[in-house]
């Protein structure tokens, strides 16, 4: 805290009861608690939510852009992967 | 009587209005976007408290009054607000150090008067206690932050609180029309605040490793609660007022 940049913190709002928390982005504060509280002042102001995560952003581990062809392209010919294969009988709706 | 509670009503609102105006004085200008918005936050909590009280009083006044009358069409000697809310704000430290003693009394304060005998008052209390909650929590936070932070963020927090100091004494020194609304149930007495402040303080600072250096004793500034204000105060009625001033009576 004495130079430069406050650490980056990512925040997870729940928007309602039995809802998941979702990432709304991310904001500057020293600590958990300042985290929570400026959480508060910028992403639940329009009342967003009714409970709050933050994560410190170098805790958060990423896959690596640059290996996105040999991580995610192997699946797009698998389309056996998905259950479009079967035969629905006619009374079952929303699948 | 009825002139008495319009007076105090006004005053209660005064103290939000002025409180929120030099707030809002960092939008844009905070030291850093999460700041700026804490701050313009409480801002608009504290006008938004004052409104409540200048619809109150507008409805007692009756006539052509509206709430918007009060704050821009009044002279500076009709404002009632103590004098600690309307110094400017300073650099951050000098800010959060007015933040703490006054968020500190509005937490008493507002506590206290959830159970005025004004039923209007009350609930306006009542409304505004779960803000002033927050408003707290965050200023104490702060002061701890600095003074049990880096040498100079102590030094900087110390000085602002010792500077500013000499501007709390007057919330808890009631004047004449403060006793007589005191004496029919509509204004809390101030001498239990007092105290209930002074422990909530002191209780901060000891945490946050500091001590305020009192040279002047049970001296303080005061003046507002009667009119008499700074001059600083007629700059800050310039700008809030000067749209109205300028083009009476335009809307948007």
């Amino acid at each position: 805290m004495s130079k430069g940049e406050w650490p980056l913190w990512e925040v997870f709002i729940r928007s309602k009861a039995g809802l998941d928390h979702k990432h709304v982005g991310s904001l500057h504060a020293v600590d958990s608690e300042m985290a929570i509280e400026n959480a508060r002042d910028v992403y639940t102001r329009r009342q967003e939510g009714i409970s709050i995560w933050v994560v410190e952003s170098e805790n958060i581990h990423a896959s690596n852009p640059d290996e996105s062809e040999s991580f995610y392209e192997p699946s797009d010919d698998k389309i056996y992967r998905h259950p479009t294969f079967y035969e629905l009988p006619d009374k079952l709706k929303h699948m | 009587m009825a002139d008495n509670k319009l007076d105090y009503i006004l005053q209660l609102a005064d103290n939000a209005l002025i409180y929120g105006h030099r707030l809002s004085e960092w939008t844009g200008h905070g030291p850093q976007l999460e700041v700026d918005m804490a701050l313009s936050n409480i801002s608009l909590d504290n006008i938004g408290a004052a409104r409540s009280f200048y619809q109150y009083a507008a409805e007692i006044e009756g006539g052509d009054k509206t709430e918007d009358s009060y704050p821009y069409l009044r002279d500076v000697r009709d404002f009632k607000n103590v004098l600690l809310v309307e110094i400017p704000n300073g650099d951050f430290a000098k800010t959060i150090a007015r933040s703490f003693y006054f968020d500190c009394f509005q937490f008493h304060f507002y506590t206290a008067l959830q159970q005025s005998s004004d039923e209007r008052i009350a609930a306006i209390a009542a409304k505004s206690i779960k803000e002033v909650t927050y408003h707290w929590r965050y200023s104490k936070g702060w002061v701890i932050k600095l003074g049990d932070g880096t040498e100079v963020s102590k030094a900087k927090i110390q000085e602002a609180l010792n500077d500013v100091w000499d501007y709390a004494g007057e919330l808890f020194a009631p004047n004449k029309l403060e006793l007589e609304m005191q004496a029919v149930g509509i204004a809390p007495d101030l001498a239990p605040i007092k105290e209930r402040w002074d422990n909530s303080v002191n209780e901060a600072l000891k945490e946050a490793t500091l001590t305020i250096t009192d040279e002047n004793g049970d001296w303080h500034h005061s003046g507002g609660k009667n009119g008499i204000h700074s001059e600083h105060l007629g700059f800050l009625l310039a700008e809030l007022q000067f749209v109205q001033r300028a083009y009476p009576n335009s809307e948007w």
